[in-house]
């Protein structure tokens, strides 16, 4: 006889520390007690991502979420809920316009999480695009082409204030607009998908989870800007997002929602892949479109911008693969449905990849606005072994340290920037109080110090000099004079170096010093202090 | 999958029909499907030998009412290898950390035995915006 409902508990770490497990088995007992073993099952779960609520107890089917269940209330869950029917609703979740109770989807609007650019991954089949149409795909591209103008586009992205996601957070309708103005017999539109930050794989979920969402968009970019070639620039080393790329392209054009034609609209729009061999710096636009003409991928100067002298020198529209994977459902339920997420200048959500010292980690995907703090302790369950929060690097090599002061701070990209750090494309690395951050700043230079192109000389040697002092500062040979020279060429080299990867190398170790200058000081032997107090 | 180039209408029409049969999961014939993560990080957990495992398995026992499907990563990475197991009668479930030795368990405790495996149930990680009805973020007043 099957049974006919199950008490799940939550195991995660936070929640046993408040006594879940003792409520684990006063429920087991209670159920035994009332001759229910044959009808209920109890079962411990991971983590429900929502700590600050716990112990936390969700019934199913009837899919009621209880919230900061204690031991003591076992018996009054077990006796009403499970043997009379009753839900016990002193205990379930609320949150304003939220009653958890019955529907599975709205209670897990507790979680912290919004998934928009990550809204099928996970759930369809990438290999199938029928299951992609099944969900509202391709269903922009249809208004696009046969209801509303590319004027009405530009205006539907202007209102949704969508900005670039790979990290610089140019207006995504602005950008576009420059190449629909520009005149020109070729125009191009291209994906960045060139993601090299370490510890960062949103592009690679996306194209492997949800690859059609990004084709409908660069259709869409298409017929907007009147370009009708598209190229993915993707690294090679995503074997499976370029397989189901590939798949996905095929599948498309099969179906007739790309290729000549599309849909009997008489717009055409064909996409091609280019494989990175996996030079960083190629992540940058001018030397990405360099790399796609078969060129050595070194960074140019702009302006012109490429969305007026691009790919061949010709108008390209070029964007990220988030920025591209939210576009469907900006134009399917309107620009000002996703500006309602997000705050004053960062509307919609970020993906997030959440690494390192954190319990769960993973790929989230969060309202702009959201704080460090929820990300680390209610989506990441915390630090593993109760150790004591240091900082989070976020951006990346171009990016920077977070200390705990500011984890309350609200995530976006004015504020990341504000902070000396910067949105980059989305890498979220936590440190606790066991990480070195002159190690954690080395680890960077040295990456960038490799990445360099070395075509401008701020990058090539000052990338180097900084590298070389954090060196002599991790093994104990530095001086105070060293931290100070490191500041200097840091700003040197933000001042004057050519593209994007050189102004912002030195980031790691800046925000490093900013934030935890004494423990750089710490590090240089005694006698080498000048300014020993 | 022979398919013509299709018009609008034709479109259309395919997404309404296939829009039920991925809501509910319900493939053709079939009454149980199981969705393997199958990202590269899924991948680099187990998660082919949690499949094979899985395919091995419904094989021993004749099962041949199950689908089985593979999708990208759900976000849940500390967790992987990933499942989703949906049947008539039984709550959807996630897995996590399902090893080949755990695909054994969901197959003769939760399809046959039609209860759930303790230690390995996860949360999805958020609402689906398409369908789950108003959102508290986007849609109150």
């Amino acid at each position: 006889m099957p049974y006919a409902n199950f008490c799940l508990i939550c195991r995660g770490t936070a929640c046993e520390s408040s006594k879940a497990d003792v409520l684990y088995d006063e429920i087991k007992q209670y159920v035994a007690a009332n001759n229910l073993s044959e009808q209920v099952q109890v079962l411990r779960t991971g983590c429900f991502g929502f700590c600050e609520q716990g112990p936390i107890v969700k019934v199913l089917p009837d899919e009621a979420f209880y919230v900061q269940v204690k031991p003591e209330d076992a018996e009054e869950l077990v006796t009403e809920h499970l043997l009379k029917g009753r839900p016990v609703e002193r205990l379930i979740y609320r949150e304003p316009g939220v009653h958890a109770l019955g529907n599975i989807d709205q209670i897990s609007f507790y979680q912290k999480q919004f998934r928009i650019a990550l809204r099928n991954c996970g759930f369809i089949d990438p290999e199938n695009i029928e299951e992609y149409i099944a969900r509202e795909g391709y269903v922009a591209l249809e208004r696009v082409l046969f209801e509303i103008s590319p004027d009405d586009v530009l205006k539907e992205l202007e209102t949704s204030g969508l900005r670039g996601r790979g990290g610089g957070g140019y207006p995504t309708w602005r950008k576009w607009k420059h190449t629909k103005e520009a005149v020109a017999d070729q125009k191009y539109v291209v994906m960045n998908a060139d993601e090299g930050d370490p510890g960062a794989y949103m592009d690679r979920s996306l194209l492997e989870g949800d690859p059609h969402s990004v084709l409908e968009a660069m259709a869409i970019a298409g017929y907007t800007t009147g370009a009708d070639t598209g190229f993915v620039y993707v690294r090679a080393e995503y074997p499976l997002a370029i397989k189901r790329l590939r798949t996905a392209i095929a599948q498309a054009e099969e179906y007739g929602v790309l290729g000549d034609n599309i849909l009997g609209s008489g717009f055409s729009f064909t996409i091609e892949i280019r494989l990175g061999a996996g030079a960083f710096v190629c992540g940058e636009e001018t030397a990405l479109l360099l790399s796609i003409q078969g060129e050595r991928g070194t960074p140019v100067q702009r302006p012109p911008y490429p969305a007026v002298k691009g790919l061949w020198g010709k108008p390209t529209v070029i964007n990220n693969v988030e920025t591209f994977a939210s576009i469907p459902v900006i134009l399917t339920k309107g620009g000002a449905w996703f500006a309602k997420v997000g705050t004053e200048t960062s509307k919609g959500t970020k993906v997030f990849a959440l690494t390192g010292k954190v319990r769960n980690t993973g790929l989230i995907e969060v309202p702009m606005g959201i704080t460090l703090r929820d990300v680390v302790y209610s989506i990441g369950g915390g630090i593993p072994g109760d150790k004591k929060f240091k900082a989070v690097q976020s951006g990346g090599p171009s990016g920077g340290m977070i200390s705990s002061e500011n984890l309350d701070t609200e995530i976006d990209y004015e504020t990341l920037t504000a902070l000396g750090s910067m949105m980059g494309s989305g890498g979220l690395i936590v440190m606790d109080e066991d990480d070195s951050m002159v190690d954690v700043a080395r680890f960077y230079l040295d990456f960038t110090v490799e990445e360099s192109c070395g075509k401008c000389v701020p990058c090539r040697v000052g990338g180097r000099q900084i590298l070389h002092l954090l060196q002599k500062i991790a093994d104990g040979k530095g001086t105070t004079e060293d931290i100070d020279r490191i500041e200097e060429i840091g700003k040197t080299m933000k001042a004057s170096s050519l593209c994007g990867l050189g102004k912002t190398a030195a980031s790691p170790a800046l925000s490093a010093i900013r934030y935890f200058r004494q423990e750089f000081i710490d590090a240089i032997p005694a006698d080498a202090k000048e300014d020993a107090v | 999958m022979a398919q013509e180039k299709m018009t609008l209408d034709e479109l259309r029409k395919l997404r309404d029909e296939k829009k039920h049969a991925v809501a509910v999961r319900d493939s053709a014939g079939k009454t149980v499907d199981i969705t393997v993560g199958m990202g590269t990080s899924g991948i680099a957990s187990g998660a082919k030998e949690t499949l094979q495992a899985l395919v091995a398995e419904l094989e021993k026992h004749k099962l041949t009412n199950v689908a089985v499907r593979q999708s990208g990563g759900l976000g849940l990475e500390h967790a992987e290898p990933t499942m989703e197991v949906r049947m008539p009668d039984m709550p959807p479930v996630i897995y996590g950390r399902v090893t080949p030795d755990v695909v054994r368990r969901i197959v003769n405790h939760h399809i046959i035995g039609r209860e759930l495996v303790d230690e390995h149930i996860y949360d999805r990680p958020a609402a689906d915006i398409l369908y789950a009805g108003d959102h508290p973020i986007v849609d109150g007043e």
